[in-house]
């Protein structure tokens, strides 16, 4: 579901206050560049309120957030929320001892990495990335979440392309956006 | 300067701060005594506490932007932004931003690496806060700073939640006030 569809006031500011670079990081693709939202102050704030209003009080004591865009939601979140943040990495950033889930890129692959012992069994958690587009990096953020043990209760992304169908690449776990861009 | 010698000294948030960093021995390499925040961004209340401190110190200064270094900036600089009304710029490794951008180089020990920032996101005359998780050298945050005047900005302050001990006794970083909530800490056994 998305608030996109619920219409709430706050919603257009945000849409409009993204900003699409044609042709970046390579001809054809449209970028969703969320930069622009963080110069407005109270876009801003509202995004982050719209996915406060929904998650307070539902018990959730994890946030996750994907590198790197994810770090820039996720954390505001998680204090308005009392939750803790985790910070889901590229290979090789985070010290000590991580568990990884390797995923698929166009060409290639990657993998995601989070720390041994941030999360615990039983836990309820959101994932928070800027954008979901195909679904393989939320999917492989699940998958960590899940493999120590804790529920995920929800995706949250400020963007979905549901062209790309990342949606139904979500193992049946809810998804909730702000905006959507065909 | 640390917050302890300016007008915090005996908080007993920072104690807390303190112990809520993980110290992770030979990372990324031999020798590295890594100052680890996640484990701070895992306990609430010292998390919150951490934004706090600096919200409370920056939130009557004029202050319109935060620019945050990728990427545990980018873990503090939202927080403190969205709480005094500032907007935030992040401040991001070569190629990440999309469209034009400003570049600036700084030096590594071996080597040298960018930070980019975009046209348009700061205006003249701005009042600019820079925001990293820790400083070291200082190499990165100089290059913040550069980038920030390089548009017209002032930059008021550079703030990190860890200073090492290069920066102890020194209150400026090329001529900017830098503030610090703690020092790094040692861990017990060292292998």
């Amino acid at each position: 579901m998305s608030a996109y569809t619920d219409e709430d006031p706050r919603i257009h500011a945000i849409k409009t206050q993204i900003r699409v670079v044609p042709n970046f990081p390579k001809p054809g693709i449209m970028f969703q560049d969320i930069t622009t939202l963080l110069l407005d102050p109270k876009a801003f704030k509202d995004t982050i309120d719209l996915f406060v209003e929904r998650y307070k009080g539902k018990n959730i004591s994890v946030v996750a957030g994907i590198e790197a865009r994810g770090f820039i939601f996720g954390p505001p979140i998680a204090l308005a929320i009392g939750a803790k943040f985790v910070p889901l990495r590229k290979p090789r950033k985070l010290p000590g001892e991580v568990i990884f889930e390797e995923y698929t890129l166009e060409y290639g692959k990657d993998r995601l990495e989070m720390h041994v012992g941030a999360v615990e069994p039983g836990e309820r958690a959101l994932v928070v990335d800027d954008l979901i587009a195909t679904g393989g990096t939320l999917c492989a953020a699940m998958n960590l979440l899940e493999r120590v043990g804790a529920e995920v209760v929800e995706c949250a992304c400020v963007i979905e392309l549901p062209d790309l169908q990342g949606r139904q690449r979500l193992n049946g776990k809810p998804l909730y956006v702000l905006v959507e861009y065909h | 300067m640390f917050a302890a010698e300016n007008g915090l000294r005996g908080d007993p948030r920072l104690q807390a701060i303190s112990e809520a960093i993980r110290v992770v021995p030979h990372f990324p390499k031999q020798g590295i005594m890594f100052q680890d925040i996640t484990t701070l961004l895992l306990n609430h209340k010292a998390f919150k506490d951490t934004v706090d401190i600096f919200v409370d110190r920056y939130r009557d200064m004029g202050i319109s932007v935060v620019a945050g270094v990728e990427a545990r900036g980018f873990m503090f600089g939202p927080s403190i932004a969205l709480a005094i009304g500032a907007k935030f710029v992040p401040l991001r490794k070569p190629r990440k931003l999309p469209g034009k951008v400003i570049s600036e180089a700084y030096e590594l020990e071996y080597g040298a690496d960018c930070l980019e920032m975009h046209v348009g996101a700061v205006q003249p005359g701005e009042r600019a806060l820079v925001i990293d998780d820790l400083v070291a050298t200082g190499g990165t945050l100089s290059a913040a700073i550069r980038l920030l005047e390089r548009v017209g900005a002032e930059v008021v302050e550079c703030a990190c939640v860890i200073g090492l001990p290069e920066v102890k006794g020194q209150h400026k970083l090329n001529g900017k006030p830098l503030y610090v909530l703690v020092e790094p800490r040692e861990i017990d056994d060292c292998y």
